[in-house]
Parts: structure tokens; sequence; C-alpha cells
């Protein structure tokens, strides 16, 4: 393929993802989607008195519900579009130049509403430092990450089972185990275990788990680390140098990228 | 032209299609046929490239489709299930469409005055009646004038004068040397507009000819007839 195909065909993903980013924009359930995070946020802000309370209590709000919200919809409005999918397998693009749009179009517009719906307040509030500016631009690319991941599962998901029930199931029961289920077992397991091999299978248990990381990044900024104990402490220290940050990043970058080319590669052999 | 060589699909247990070898010829309308079941959208998404066949050969206007996108600049699709994005206006799903190909400079349009749809193409797809969504389908199909043309179910949810207008579209275009390939339940509308017949059943190529020699080996009037005959045969074979 010629380099000038290449490039007409890259510009064929924005054309793709440009109408479907806008498809999802003008949705209900977007623009609820930004409401809750805007009256969240500002609720929390008001009741708390501060913004640093007002974003340790965000933190625990959108650890739980972005990435809900993000395989539900993401597996619905993949189903949904699989008629309309057809339609654009039919014209002369690459599945690959396809998915890619697809995945951005649906991404793109869930990672607006978030970012828009919770920096809004703070920004009209006003920050009572540089801390908790950060403390926010963490909390926003955390979830923003994880927004990236759940969609790429999200696709996956729908892709791989063509039955919509199944699908959501699935999907179901990924969030659980990830959001709920993970850390009882965690503690369930951290009890049966010597105390000295507690801190490192932590550790290594904590970056097989998307949700984790982005809380584990959150609480080294809240300082909360210090009622965690020796545990904590060990924590701290690992994840508030370069290589712990590095490590977090890494493994963030994999729960977006490993669902995602397994969605593409079943997007790529799948039978339309 | 298209041509099917060996054409085989599985799906599990199910036995799709079971060697298809089937001619679509340049400037023919083709009714392709057959009860629920008997492969006909299978075969369709084949040689759009939907579905991957386990065997085979299709070959569109001399070239052997091998996973190569651009043989699709030729080939016209209306699925038979016309839902789009629900919260794009008409207007904006066929610029997208548009921008995919930016090969075509203007696009054929003809159709939206031949429905009356400048009005609906402002409203949001969602919003729309089945039998709007169909004559959007419709447009989408015919925009980029291609060689040939797919068309699953086309007049299904179309109101009588809709209905006409898509025949007579294909009717002309027929007549400049395009292609299609036609399904539908209504044989009656079939008969109107067909060449050539290819009739489906359990995966295999049962007739395939002009209409006029199905006519003449099933010893029937019309095409509907001519196929409950070929349906008979077929159950009692």
């Amino acid at each position: 393929m010629s380099a000038v195909e290449l490039s007409a065909d890259n510009g064929s993903v924005w054309r793709v993802a440009q109408p479907q980013a806008r498809d999802v924009i003008r949705s209900r359930w977007l623009t609820f989607y930004f409401v809750f995070f805007l009256v969240a946020t500002e609720g929390m802000i008001r009741f708390t008195g501060g913004d640093a309370k007002a974003l340790l209590s965000m933190s625990n709000v959108v650890l739980f519900v972005v990435p809900f919200v993000t395989l539900v919809y993401g597996t619905v409005y993949v189903y949904g579009s699989r008629e309309f999918i057809e339609l654009l397998l039919a014209q002369p693009i690459r599945r690959s130049t396809l998915f890619a749009g697809l995945y951005m179009g649906l991404t793109i517009p869930l990672v607006i509403a978030l970012v828009a719906g919770m920096s809004l307040p703070f920004i009209f509030h006003g920050f009572s430092g540089p801390a908790e500016r950060m403390t926010l631009a963490v909390m926003l690319g955390g979830t923003a990450a994880l927004t990236a991941a759940f969609t790429a599962i999200a696709f996956y998901i729908a892709l791989r089972f063509d039955d919509r029930l199944t699908g959501l199931g699935v999907g179901m029961a990924i969030w659980l185990a990830l959001g709920l289920l993970y850390d009882g077992v965690l503690l369930f397991v951290v009890m049966l275990l010597p105390d000295r091999a507690i801190e490192k299978t932590l550790l290594g248990v904590t970056l097989a788990n998307p949700i984790d990381l982005v809380r584990i990044a959150l609480l080294m900024r809240f300082d909360v680390s210090a009622v965690m104990g020796y545990t904590g402490a060990v924590f701290h220290n690992f994840f508030s140098d370069g290589v712990g940050v590095a490590v977090i990043v890494t493994a963030m970058a994999a729960w977006i990228t490993l669902p995602l080319a397994s969605g593409f590669l079943a997007f790529r052999r799948k039978d339309f | 032209m298209i041509r099917i060589a060996g054409l085989q699909k599985r799906f599990g247990q199910l036995d799709v299609l079971q060697g298809i070898d089937a001619d679509f010829s340049k400037g023919r309308v083709t009714a392709l046929v057959g009860p629920n079941a008997a492969g006909k959208t299978t075969l369709i998404k084949a040689i759009l490239g939907l579905t991957r066949p386990d065997a085979g050969t299709i070959t569109v206007n001399g070239a052997v489709v091998n996973g190569d996108v651009s043989y699709r600049r030729q080939l016209g699709y209306m699925p038979q299930i016309a839902r789009f994005p629900a919260n794009l206006t008409g207007a904006e799903l066929l610029s997208m469409l548009e921008s995919l190909r930016p090969d075509v400079a203007v696009p054929d349009r003809d159709l939206i005055e031949a429905f009356g749809l400048d009005l609906e193409l402002r409203k949001k797809l969602g919003t729309l009646s089945g039998g709007t969504r169909q004559k959007i389908n419709a447009v989408a199909a015919f925009l980029f004038r291609p060689d040939m043309l797919i068309l699953d179910e086309p007049t299904a949810g179309l109101d009588p004068r809709a209905s006409s207008v898509l025949k007579d579209r294909i009717l002309t275009d027929r007549a400049m040397g395009r292609s299609f390939i036609v399904t539908s339940h209504v044989m009656a509308e079939l008969e109107e507009i067909a060449d050539d017949v290819i009739f489906l059943a359990e995966g295999q190529v049962r007739f395939s000819g002009s209409l006029e020699d199905l006519k003449k080996t099933t010893r029937q009037v019309n095409l509907e007839r001519a196929i409950a005959e070929l349906m008979t045969r077929g159950m009692a074979a």
C-alpha cells in the first residue's frame, strides 16, 4: 500500500469517529452522565466545604460510577450499532480504520462529559493550592484512562458475544469482579498470607486491576496511606517516586491496549 | 459482473453455503430467492466482505476478492434493516458516507428528490418512521453510482409510491448497464424487475437461469408459482 493511500485511510478514522462522537454527544444518556458529574462535584464541594475533601469524596464516587457506566453504555451502544457497522463495512474502508474510528467516536464523548462535568465546579470555586489542582489532574487522567480501558472491554464483549443479554451479563460480571469482589478477596488473601509476603503480593495484585491502579494513584495524592499502616508506607514509598508512577502508567496502558487489541482481533475476524 | 465459484460457509454445525456457483451478469437484474435460512443473506454478506467464506472464490469485475477493500467502490448495498445512529440527521449520515468515498466528486442525490426527502433529511434519524429510513437507505445505496447494487428486501416498509420510484430507478440504471442482485419475499415485485433468477435452498443453488427459462422448466405462468413448484419438487426429492 502506498503512502498516499495510507494517509487517506488515516483520515477515514476521523471521518468515522467524528459523526459517531456527534451521535453520542447528542444522546440523552451522555447529557445525563455530564450533569451527574457536574451536580455530584458541586454538591461535594458545598457539603465538605473545601476542594481537598471534595476531591477525596469524588474519588470514591468516580471509581464506582465510571467503569459501570462505560461498560453498560459501551456494550449497549455497540450492540445497537450492529446494522450501521454492517453498512459501513460495505464501504471501501478497512476494518482496522473502521474499528479505530468507532472506538474513538465512543470514548472521546465519554471522556469529555466526565472531564467537563468534574472540572467545571472546581474551576468555578477555585483551588486552594497547586496540590489540589494536581490531584484533580490525576483524577481526570485516571478516570479518562479507565474510560478508555472499559470502552475497549465493552467493544470486545459486544463483538465476542452475539447475544446481547450474554454480553451485558459478562459486562456486569467483569464490573462486579473488578469493582467490588476484587478488594474483598484481596483482604481475605491478605489475612491468610504471612506478614513478609504481603507487600509484594499486594503490589502485584493491585497492578492486575485497573480500578485499583487509579485508586492507588489517588490515595498517594491524599496521604491517607498513613492510616494503612506499614503496608501503606511500603505502597507510599513504591508509588511516590518516578519508578512507581512509571509502573502505574505502564500497567494502565496495558489495561487499555490488551482489551483494545483483543477487540480489534475479534472485529477483524468477525462474520457479520 | 460477479462470479461465485465453489463458495462454502459453515457457522458451527450449520452448513449455510454448500458450494455455491453463480453468475450475476452485467446489465441484468438477478432475483435471489429461496426459503428462510436458505443462505441468501450469507451469500450477499460474503460478496460484500462482511462474512469470510471457508472456501471458494468471489470475482467482482474480473478481480478476485481477497481482503483488499477497493473492489467495494463498485458495489452499492442496501441492507435489509435500516438502522442508523439515532441522533444524527439524514443529511449528516449521507455526508458521512460521502466523506468515506472521496473518489466520488459529485454524489448521485437524485433519489432524494424523487422520494421527496428534503425536509426529512434535516430530522434526527431516530425520530423517522421505518419507511422514511428505508428511503434514506435506498438513497445511500445509489449515492456513488456503483456498477453493481445489492438490495436486500429493498421495498420492505415502502409505500406504493416510493416502491414504484425505487423500481423505476432500478430499471433506468439497468438500462445504463448496471447490475442488480435483489432479494424479496414479494414474488410479484421481483417478476416486474428480474431478468434472471437464482433459487437457493439449504445452502445450494437449485435453479439458475433467466426468468423465462424458469417458467418454461416449471411450466408455470408466473414467478411465484414457479418458485412454489421448485420448493415442492425440493420437498419431494
